[in-house]
């Protein structure tokens, strides 16, 4: 059997999974990434989109706004600001999502756009998804 | 002795009161079994982001000296931000006055090395108590009354209040006075450092310890200062948070004992009054009884 991944997906309401994937994918600020077991350690941090778990053919979506991915031997920990089953996300949820942060995008001065436009596309690229 | 009236009015007011002690107590329970799973729910996350700052501490070493001073503190300690985490309502037996009296012998003891105390309130009763002793110390009260779930913005509101307070230099030193949810009936006031963060690190247990990493470095998406810049502020947050949450559990937890005991006192109550009552019933048939005899008797 091949080696496999400890992940655990936290918000700070609950943990909303825990266990072994084949490989996870994850919206990095500076770009998807994707994890495999044995990954050399790593501390990044998460923008807007979907964590996808990849697990013997199947895959998982989650919703995630903001947070962190810290990679160890021991395995990947995904410390998430907002958290959600994608499956529990409707587009109507994300559209008035999408609402909010072009409101917030133009509340912005420079400081702070970049966060807010990859919010924006992040949340685009998940209606899609929905 | 209390005519018969009064003693029927008496048992029937207590009856009531026994009424809404019971009532309380049911609700307490019910709301405690939510609490109580909020905190648990809760806690992976907060135990996580301990470890990863103990990692990133760690990986820093002792030559970090651009590191934030949100993890190293600001290398004084004049100035102690208390902050006072109580309840909105009362009749829960002594929770909040517990967490009170912890939050004074902190005062004490940091006035007495010399250090001046500022407090952060949040929960009106404990506003109401330490506002008659320490007013003028009290830089921010917090209620919430309005609240009808905690939720993590809450906890965000405050952290990031405290956080600009911080880099404001307001404060040295930030520590949390809330109660620890032991059980129901047990709820440990504590004090908690949080602010530098490393200090929080030093007294968790080796729970929260760093991992081996096998000789490998970390490799750090941004960079290593663009993350603790976010994770201390959200750490502190998730601190926040989880003494909010293990507050509400054990003000539910000692508000449904106290509210036992109450409505098992009542029940005591209740049977003394009816006890007097029967006997004063009793007593005024017997000399009615003597009186119609000897009138009788006498006859």
């Amino acid at each position: 059997m091949a080696d496999k991944l400890n992940v655990s997906l936290v918000s700070p309401e609950r943990e909303l999974f825990s266990g072994q994937v084949d490989q996870v994918d994850l919206p990095g600020t500076e770009g998807n990434m994707g994890i495999l077991p044995d990954h050399a350690p790593l501390m990044a941090a998460l923008s807007t989109g979907a964590i996808t778990l990849y697990d013997g053919g199947k895959e998982e979506k989650f919703f995630v706004q903001g947070g962190f991915a810290d990679v160890t031997p021991a395995g990947l920990t995904i410390l998430a600001e907002r958290a959600l089953p994608l499956r529990d996300m409707t587009r109507d949820d994300l559209s008035a999502e999408i609402e909010k942060a072009k409101a917030d995008l133009d509340a912005l001065g420079d400081e702070g756009a970049l966060a807010a436009r990859q919010n924006i596309d992040g949340l685009e690229m998940l209606f899609d998804l929905v | 002795m209390a005519s018969l009236k009064e003693l029927k009015n008496r048992i029937s007011s207590v009856k009531n009161t026994q009424k809404i002690t019971r009532a309380m107590q049911m609700v307490a329970a019910a709301k405690l079994r939510k609490a109580q799973e909020a905190a648990e729910n809760a806690r992976p996350y907060a135990e996580r982001i301990r470890g990863v700052i103990a990692n990133l501490a760690d990986s820093m070493g002792e030559g970090g000296g651009d590191a934030p001073k949100l993890l190293t503190g600001t290398g004084s300690d004049e100035t102690v931000l208390l902050i006072v985490a109580t309840a909105d309502r009362g009749l829960c037996g002594g929770f909040n006055t517990n967490i009170v009296r912890r939050a004074r012998e902190e005062i004490v003891a940091q006035e007495r090395a010399g250090k001046s105390v500022k407090l952060y309130v949040i929960g009106k009763k404990g506003h109401d108590q330490l506002n008659r002793l320490y007013g003028d110390q009290i830089v921010k009260y917090i209620s919430l009354k309005e609240e009808r779930t905690l939720h993590a913005g809450i906890a965000k509101g405050i952290g990031e209040d405290v956080t600009s307070m911080f880099d404001a230099g307001e404060f040295d030193i930030a520590k949390l006075v809330f109660a620890k949810f032991r059980n129901v009936m047990e709820q440990d006031p504590v004090a908690q450092t949080i602010i530098p963060a490393n200090a929080s690190i030093d007294a968790t247990e080796a729970g929260a310890s760093a991992p081996d990493l096998g000789g490998a470095i970390y490799t750090y998406e941004p960079d290593e200062a663009g993350i603790l810049e976010v994770l201390l502020p959200r750490s502190i947050n998730t601190q926040i948070y989880s003494a909010l949450l293990e507050n509400q559990a054990g003000e539910m937890g000692s508000k449904m004992t106290a509210m036992d005991n109450a409505t098992r006192n009542a029940g005591e109550m209740i049977d003394d009054l009816t006890l007097t009552f029967n006997r004063t019933r009793q007593a005024k048939i017997t000399s009615e009884l003597i009186e119609i005899i000897s009138g009788a008797e006498a006859l």
